[in-house]
């Protein structure tokens, strides 16, 4: 191939038609403050965890409502469960609970 | 020769049951001690004076309930009334059968049904003023006072405030049922005697004898064949509640005298379900003197997860995630319970049993040498939540002339406790190990923490070598040793016991000697043990924020009544919740002892942070 300095980039849509939403579903269903969330990203900014990693509960947030949730699996682990995230939280969403609900939709949902 | 009637078999099977049943399960529970447990119990039975406390507590908290008294007279009586009552009606009883049967040994319906068969009137001088009379007289007299405990419990159900329980218990249909059989049983038996001493005109007391010729004389009809069936009454009630009482709450009677002597032998609960949580969970006696201590019902309405449906639970092999997952953990139930069951620690061990499944990955954590110091300071996560804290206590350090080392500086890796309250102890370790490594490289000699979840966690699981103080203990022994000199600023404050200090830690006094140097401390109206959870708990999972919100609210009011200038509290989660909904100011004890070190008080925080910034 020849090299124009420059190549394309990876797609990045996704379709909401094919996602998989069950993930979601059952995630809100044990923690409905999910919803009121407003991605502010208060949560990420204060969050022991990623002081040392990338660990980022805004996006796990945003890729579970795309409907590809294979990709946290690994990174949910990284979480220590300081809670420090639920105290910034402008809107209160109970981040602490919503970590142990993925972890079970996880253990759920394979 | 031995005197029998058909109407003693229900008692006497029922009264077999319960002794087999109760050898099967003290059986069960020593079988299923681990073999240090066993030991500790085989020795401590032979120790004179584990074998008196143990006596001494039975009696004190199994016959007079003392705990209940110093919670409240009428609900100490009440308890008493039925226990000490029932038990004396039994020894007297017993004592005064052997006047009328010579042999030591007698059947054990006898003395229980003893003026079925002995009803002779006292006619003789002797008689009426000697042993006979006597005995008649304090069964009568014993009687009485259980009826009166009979009373009050009726009462209780209707005017429960009286009894200081603002709650009680809703009972399932069992206890119920056996509650009725262990409430008919007095009235039945004074019916009985009563209807007995009439009919044949003697062997009852002051009581019985009385009430006898009253109904013999009101009521028409055989008084003969009204006292039998009185009789059988009697007789199928207390059999038909010995029946029942290994499978309702009145199992708690015999399961809590093991209880007490276990605890006696140094036998504590363990991480996982064991023997001794499943006594403890049997010891319950569903009395819902826990509901009202906790501040999930009262503050925020929360009303099927107190403790005593969480124990039920734990019996019946039923706990819902629900359950297991609504609690604050802040141990206000467990200071309440008079049978002492640590409720906290079996609420963990369901969450264990839950959340142990899920892993957790720490790979990304990796540490460089802290370097060395006398005195390193773990701020903890929450601390960096409300930097004043932590910035105080640098500044403490500095003014004392400490070689500290502010290990979270950069911040913090979780001390492990949150991860614990989730029940996910794995993934905790993993942390504490970590944490271990870190603080054992600074070859310091004493660990301050400015967060009371790390302190109760550091003290618990660490194992550590050196001294471990939050830091109102530190900042105390500071004074002490002169190395800070303070000067009262005056100003009113209450102190508000963060539960993992206060009943986590038993850290009471420290804050309070140090708050009484350098303002005037003026008094709350819960205190120390009976202390109110500020509502941010770490330990309570599935709650939304409006419920945290108003146990919050509920805990300021009752703060703040005195209306002081300032709140003060020795925990960074306290704080920042109180924070939120508080008109009054909120401190930690450091920020107001640094504000009292002369020559550093005109400083604010927000100053001590531009000086921290330019000096780095």
């Amino acid at each position: 191939m020849i090299d124009f300095g420059y190549t394309l980039t990876k797609d990045r849509q996704f379709d909401y038609d094919h996602g998989d939403f069950r993930f979601l579903r059952l995630v809100r269903s044990i923690e409905p403050s999910l919803d009121v969330c407003i991605g502010c990203g208060s949560c990420t900014a204060t969050c022991s965890a990623s002081q040392f990693t990338n660990f980022n509960i805004r996006k796990l947030h945003t890729v579970i409502r795309r409907g590809d949730p294979e990709s946290i699996k690994a990174e949910l682990k990284k979480c220590m469960f300081c809670g420090k995230c639920q105290l910034v939280c402008p809107r209160g969403v109970n981040l602490r609970n919503l970590i142990l609900a993925m972890n079970r939709a996880i253990e759920q949902l394979g | 020769m031995i005197k029998f009637n058909l109407f003693v078999l229900p008692f006497s099977l029922g009264l077999i049951y319960i002794v087999y049943s109760i050898i099967i399960h003290y059986y069960r529970w020593i079988k299923a001690l681990p073999a240090v447990d066993k030991v500790k119990l085989a020795t401590g039975i032979r120790t004179p004076s584990k074998v008196t406390a143990s006596l001494k507590e039975i009696f004190l908290e199994g016959l007079i309930h003392r705990k209940l008294w110093k919670r409240n007279p009428l609900l100490g009586y009440m308890h008493m009334s039925f226990a000490l009552g029932w038990f004396l009606l039994i020894v007297v009883g017993n004592l005064e059968s052997r006047i009328y049967h010579g042999a030591y040994i007698n059947a054990p319906y006898y003395p229980i049904f003893l003026k079925f068969f002995i009803h002779d009137r006292l006619v003789l001088f002797f008689e009426i003023f000697t042993v006979p009379a006597f005995f008649r007289f304090i069964m009568d007299f014993l009687l009485l006072f259980v009826l009166s405990g009979l009373t009050l419990a009726l009462i209780k159900r209707k005017q429960s405030k009286w009894f200081g329980m603002k709650q009680t218990t809703q009972h399932s249909l069992f206890d119920r049922v056996a509650l009725s059989c262990l409430w008919m049983i007095f009235p039945m038996r004074l019916l009985a005697e009563s209807y007995t001493a009439g009919y044949f005109g003697g062997g009852g007391g002051f009581l019985t004898q009385n009430l006898g010729n009253l109904l013999i004389a009101v009521t028409p009809g055989p008084a003969e064949i009204i006292a039998y069936f009185f009789w059988w009454s009697y007789s199928l009630v207390l059999g038909l509640f010995f029946i029942m009482m290994p499978y309702s709450r009145y199992m708690h009677i015999p399961s809590e005298l093991l209880l007490i002597v276990f605890r006696h032998c140094g036998i504590q609960s363990k991480k996982w379900g064991s023997s001794f949580s499943d006594l403890e969970a049997h010891s319950c006696s569903r009395c819902g003197v826990c509901i009202d201590a906790c501040q999930l019902d009262f503050a925020a309405g929360i009303r099927n997860i107190q403790a005593v449906y969480l124990i039920r639970g734990q019996r019946d092999q039923y706990i819902t995630e629900y359950i297991a997952m609504t609690c604050m953990i802040c141990g206000r139930c467990q200071e309440a319970c008079p049978v002492g069951i640590k409720a906290d620690s079996l609420r963990l061990i369901k969450r264990r049993e839950i959340g142990s499944g899920q892993v957790s990955d720490f790979s990304y954590i990796t540490s460089t040498h802290p370097g060395f110091a006398d005195v390193v300071y773990f701020a903890g996560c929450m601390s960096h939540l409300t930097p004043s804290i932590h910035i105080a206590m640098e500044g403490i350090f500095k003014k004392a002339g400490v070689n500290y080392l502010f290990m979270d500086q950069d911040g913090s890796i979780c001390c492990g406790r949150p991860l614990m309250l989730a029940g996910k102890d794995k993934q905790a370790n993993e942390l504490i190990e970590f944490n271990k490594t870190l603080i054992r490289q600074t070859r310091a000699k004493l660990l301050v923490t400015s967060c009371p979840i790390c302190y109760k966690v550091f003290r618990e699981e660490y194992n550590l070598p050196i001294r471990i103080q939050h830091h109102s203990q530190y900042l105390l022994e500071l004074v002490k040793e002169g190395k800070i000199a303070l000067q009262s600023q005056h100003r009113k404050v209450v102190y508000h016991d963060p539960c993992d200090l206060g009943r986590g830690g038993n850290v009471y006094e420290a804050p309070r000697e140090l708050l009484g140097k350098i303002s005037d401390l003026v008094a709350t109206e819960k205190n120390c043990a009976d202390a109110l959870c500020c509502g941010g708990s770490l330990g309570l999972m599935n709650t939304s924020i409006q419920k945290k919100d108003e146990v919050t609210r509920n805990a300021l009011q009752s703060l703040l009544k005195n209306e002081p200038d300032i709140l003060v509290t020795a925990c960074p989660l306290c704080k920042k919740t109180f924070s939120k909904h508080s008109q009054t100011e909120v401190r930690d004890i450091a920020e107001l002892v640094h504000d009292a070190i002369p020559g550093r008080n005109i400083l604010s925080t927000r100053a001590i942070l531009e000086t921290e910034t330019v000096t780095s």
